[in-house]
């Protein structure tokens, strides 16, 4: 989770889209060059197309999550495979590193997927002949790597996912949690540059879904990928990402930071989503700050102001004081009163009713 | 809101159907039998399909594309037809093949003469290749069941092995499985490759899926004419014809296998970045790999049912000793012959069933002797074995070495017990069993058959139309109006009449036992399981094998052919039904037993119609197994069309008429399994299985 600020405007992004369409149908070509830009789901549907994306348009950056949220059907899961072209978008520009994807040979994808792409999938995927050890190293064997060294690699995956002892195992005598560690494995055996994750939580338990995040989190710190999720639990968005992009429809309704969603939905159908949210899950410290008016009357605690409001307002409101505020070099930037975590707790629902 | 809709809808079909069968007793009554009348018959206007399709295959045969080829007898060029010179070296190289496996098995010189020429061999006594002593080829498969499974399917084959040698059957059954052996793996790669092809393009599986329909629906008959009219006659003859009869099977679960694949698997593949290639061997074949291996079980039991069959023209081997024992009614040494037939399918079945299953070890030690064991062994057994079977030529001095081959009249037979078990049923039974067939053939067959051939043609197209109306539509009623119309210009439409009945009586009967069974043992789990392993053992048996015992019981009647056709019919009604009501959800178990039904509710008003769907796919099965068994039957004697393609077979121009018939008798079956598929379709539609 690196909030990028101001770089992100001068680094050329790694995935970038210009309104990409996806149409599934006979006539898609032709109904998409009629419409003129200006797609209307209903209208192509009684023409027999069915529209996967709807003029999607956005960036990605080295390093930056990206979670795609939306219900079944909104083409969240059609958009990622435009991206690795596991489906060919309809219309579009779609550029990974700056080289325009949708007009490459078989060979340069199969070259870009053998090297730069990894991907996870909601059903795991995994051969059902091979073993995990054989799993994870397929990638590294089809590329054309000797067994001993896809092995060897294989080998330190197996570690890094926490399957050390059950690398000879079959898929079919895994759990499910343990199937996925595999299939993120495997996607990451090659050491790709950009990881696509197609809900890979999604058929998981509960509590197991909780650890694969946390997991999956501390796989992110430690690599520092550039990274497409998808999935359509609001929740896993808001843990996750650095930016949310919600679809309805085939159409991204809003695409930003997961406090800027809750704090200010662009559409309806967004703020339908984030009212239930509980705000001191995606609110930082930083938003309810006040100014510091005297440095004297703060109590002792100190908070940071990109925690989540969540994490500290137990101590904050177990203060008599003012709690301050402090950057990461430990400056002291702002104060905090119980008022307003009270209000970010309490507030919004009492207002509601 | 729904519920009284479709009451209305079932009614209305009921209406129709009660029209249907009134128009057609009208029409049955009405139209006086005459041959002028074409309300009565049909005018036979493709009878001359036939002598179109001889002249085209002795076009293509003798006159299509002549190219010069050298004769080294008259040491110069001469014209000969493409297609002929092309048959023939495909004759040869299949001959080769199982000649090399033959001799490799038994013994011979034939391969030896391949490779330098017959006064070679004249002149070297020692260019001989002795075949591998009984011995070690039974306890070389023992080694293979123990590997592949473990100490059961060992004991299973070495016993299978054993009782072929000691029975004196050795040299007959190594030609069986030579051939099989042959004809197994080029009929899986020739299956795998165009399943592959269908699964790649639509294109191909649309040219494909029809042909596999008639393909599987011809009787196994008639592919050994025209294997005879461009191969000759011989083991190679057999061997192609196996071939083509053994691959459709092959191709249709390689397309199923690989269309199960889940899409997610695939993207796998391409997302770890697979070419064309390695996607399709290293990521679709794997996965579909159950599939693909009961294709492969099924190539096995097709290659052995076929393997007998093929001794019509030629094949040497068990079949052909069966065939001569059946011809001259010798019951007792049939069923020996037959039970070695039935133990190398089981054999071959349960190996092939055990490879699927073997997950490979490939993480197993790796020192050189825990890795090679089995090769070392094996080498050992050979060695061991060679040298007993040498010893013991000094040993059996009267030119008999029992421990390297046991001939065929020297090993044990119970020919004379079961001859006289047989003569004892005739002597004890003999009148009871007579009283039983006369009365059926009398009172129910006879008046069955004439009432099938009095039928007026106008009154069946009525019939089968409308059915195909009710069931499916305008469209069903033209296809299955186009099968019939097919049969009904030909000759054969009364052939075609009295196989029908013989069909329609042993599936009817089949039915009703198979559901019966099938119902009762799906009660409980422990009676499933069992009723399933016997289907399973009884459908490993080729088709033939059920003709021996009725002929003891009945005689050559056609009381034998149709309890043969209603055992064999009755295994996939039984099947279907076990595993139909198995399948009903045990929720609705629980719902229903809330519901405070009591068992025979239970059965009739949830299981029973959540299962019809599936058990009238087992009728259907049941139809084509029928039918198989009735053409069979024409080895007992019968009239119908079966009778005419096995004439086909000793006719110098039979191709025209085999291939016509085989296509008669698979309209039948592809009318009913279309009638029915497009029944099963809908209903589980409607219930939203």
């Amino acid at each position: 989770m690196s909030a990028k600020g101001s770089e992100q405007i001068k680094a050329s992004p790694v995935i970038k889209c210009e309104s990409v369409y996806k149409i599934f149908g006979l006539n898609a070509t032709k109904m998409l060059s009629g419409a003129n830009g200006n797609v209307d789901a209903e209208e192509f549907q009684k023409a027999g197309c069915v529209v996967g994306v709807n003029n999607a348009s956005f960036e990605l950056f080295e390093g930056e999550m990206l979670v795609v949220m939306g219900l079944s059907g909104s083409g969240k899961s059609t958009l990622l495979r435009c991206i690795s072209r596991l489906t060919t978008a309809t219309s579009g520009k779609i550029s990974i590193n700056g080289s325009d994807l949708l007009s490459m040979g078989n060979k340069e994808l199969i070259e870009l997927r053998r090297n730069k792409m990894g991907m996870v999938f909601q059903s795991f995927a995994l051969l059902p002949h091979k073993t995990v050890l054989e799993n994870i190293a397929f990638p590294l064997q089809i590329k054309g790597n000797s067994t001993t060294e896809s092995v060897a690699r294989a080998m330190e995956m197996v570690n890094l996912v926490g399957l050390s002892g059950r690398e000879n195992y079959f898929p079919r005598e895994l759990s499910g949690g343990q199937q996925q560690r595999v299939g993120i494995a495997r996607s990451l055996a090659v050491e790709p540059d950009i990881w696509f994750l197609d809900e890979p939580f999604s058929a998981l338990d509960p509590l197991i879904r909780k650890e694969m995040q946390d997991e999956f989190l501390r796989l992110q710190g430690v690599l520092n990928k550039t990274i497409l999720f998808v999935t359509h639990d609001f929740d896993e968005a808001l843990r996750l990402a650095d930016r949310i992009a919600i679809m309805k429809d085939g159409i991204i309704e809003q695409l930003d930071t997961p406090a800027n969603i809750v704090l200010s939905p662009a559409t309806e159908y967004v703020r339908k989503f984030t009212e239930d949210v509980p705000r001191e899950k995606v609110l930082k410290i930083e938003s309810i700050m006040n100014p510091i008016k005297d440095k004297d009357q703060l109590g002792d605690l100190r908070v940071s102001k990109d925690s989540l409001i969540e994490s500290v307002a137990e101590s904050v409101l177990s203060q008599a004081a003012l709690v301050g505020v402090v950057d990461n070099s430990g400056e002291i930037v702002g104060s905090l009163d119980h008022l307003k975590v009270i209000k970010v707790l309490f507030g919004d629902k009492n207002n509601k009713n | 809101m729904i519920q009284p809709k479709i009451e209305k809808k079932y009614n209305t079909k009921a209406i129709q159907l009660l029209i249907t069968v009134v128009i057609f007793l009208l029409l049955y009554f009405l139209i006086k039998p005459s041959e002028n009348n074409f309300l009565w018959r049909l005018p036979p206007l493709i009878a001359g399909l036939p002598f179109l399709i001889n002249d085209f295959v002795s076009y293509l045969m003798y006159d299509f594309m002549p190219i010069e080829i050298y004769d080294p007898d008259i040491d110069d060029f001469e014209d000969s037809p493409i297609i002929k010179e092309i048959t023939r070296s495909i004759s040869s190289a299949v001959l080769f093949c199982i000649q090399v496996i033959r001799e490799v098995l038994v013994g011979g010189v034939k391969t030896i003469v391949t490779f330098t020429s017959w006064d070679f061999v004249r002149d070297n006594e020692w260019a001989y290749w002795p075949g591998l002593p009984w011995t070690f080829v039974c306890s070389a498969t023992m080694l293979l069941g123990f590997i592949l499974q473990g100490v059961r399917l060992a004991s299973l084959a070495g016993l299978a092995t054993l009782y072929i040698a000691i029975f004196g059957q050795w040299e007959p059954a190594m030609q069986t499985v030579s051939l099989v052996l042959i004809a197994a793996p080029v009929s899986f790669l020739i299956g795998l490759t165009f399943g592959v092809l269908a699964f790649k393009s639509t294109k191909m599986e649309a040219i494909l899926t029809p042909l596999l329909n008639v393909a599987q629906t011809m009787p196994q008959f008639s592919y050994l004419v025209p294997a005879m009219v461009f191969f000759g006659v011989g083991d190679h003859a057999g061997a192609i014809a196996t071939i083509i009869f053994a691959t459709p099977p092959m191709i249709r679960l390689t397309l199923l296998g690989l269309k199960k694949v889940p899409p997610e698997v695939i993207e796998s593949g391409l997302m770890s970045g697979c070419n064309d290639l390695q996607l399709m061997f290293r990521v679709l074949i794997p996965t579909a790999r159950r599939d693909i291996l009961i294709g492969v079980n099924q190539v096995i039991m097709q290659c052995l049912a076929m393997a007998v069959i093929a001794s019509f023209i030629g094949a040497k081997g068990l079949g052909f000793n069966l065939l001569l024992a059946l011809n001259s009614l010798k019951v007792g040494k049939a069923l020996e012959l037959g039970i070695c037939i039935v133990l190398i399918a089981v054999v071959l079945d349960k190996l092939s069933l055990a490879w699927a299953d073997k997950q490979v070890d490939y993480f197993s030690k790796s020192d050189f002797l825990s890795r090679h064991w089995y090769k070392i062994l094996l080498i050992g057994l050979l060695f061991f074995w060679s040298v007993v079977a040498y010893i013991g030529g000094f040993f059996f001095k009267e030119g008999f070495n029992y421990l390297y081959i046991i001939p065929h009249n020297k090993g044990i037979t119970t020919e004379h017990f079961w001859q006289a078990g047989v003569d004892w049923i005739l002597d004890t039974f003999f009148f009871s069993l007579k009283a039983f067939s006369d009365f059926l053939i009398i009172n129910v067959l006879i008046p069955i058959k004439n009432a099938y051939l009095g039928m007026p043609v106008a009154a069946t197209f009525v019939l089968v139309m409308s059915v195909g109306y009710i069931i499916g539509g305008f469209q069903s009623a033209i296809v299955v109006g186009g099968f019939l119309l097919f049969i009904a210009l030909t000759e054969w439409w009364d052939r075609a009449l009295i196989t029908a009945y013989m069909t329609t009586f042993g599936v009817v009967i089949s039915a009703i036992i198979g559901i019966t069974v099938g119902s009762l043992c799906a009660q409980s789990s422990f009676a499933s399981k069992t009723i399933l392993l016997v289907c399973d053992t009884f459908q490993t048996f080729p088709s033939f094998i059920y003709l021996i015992p009725v002929i003891m019981l009945f005689g050559v009647t056609d009381t034998s052919v149709l309890t043969a056709v209603i055992v064999y019919a009755t295994i996939p009604a039984t099947r279907y039904t076990v595993e139909g009501l198995r399948s009903v959800p045990v929720a609705l178990h629980d719902a229903a037993s809330m519901s405070g039904v009591n068992k025979l509710q239970r059965w009739v008003k949830i299981e029973l119609p959540m299962a019809f769907p599936h058990i009238m796919l087992g009728v259907n099965q049941t139809i084509v197994f029928a039918l198989f068994m009735v053409i069979i039957g024409a080895l007992i004697g019968t009239d119908d069309l079966g009778q005419y393609i096995l004439k086909a077979l000793s006719d110098k121009n039979g191709i025209g008429n085999g291939l016509s018939l085989g296509l008669c008798v698979a309209f039948i079956g592809l009318a009913a399994d279309h009638l029915i598929r497009t029944w099963a379709r809908e209903k589980k539609k409607e219930l939203g299985l």
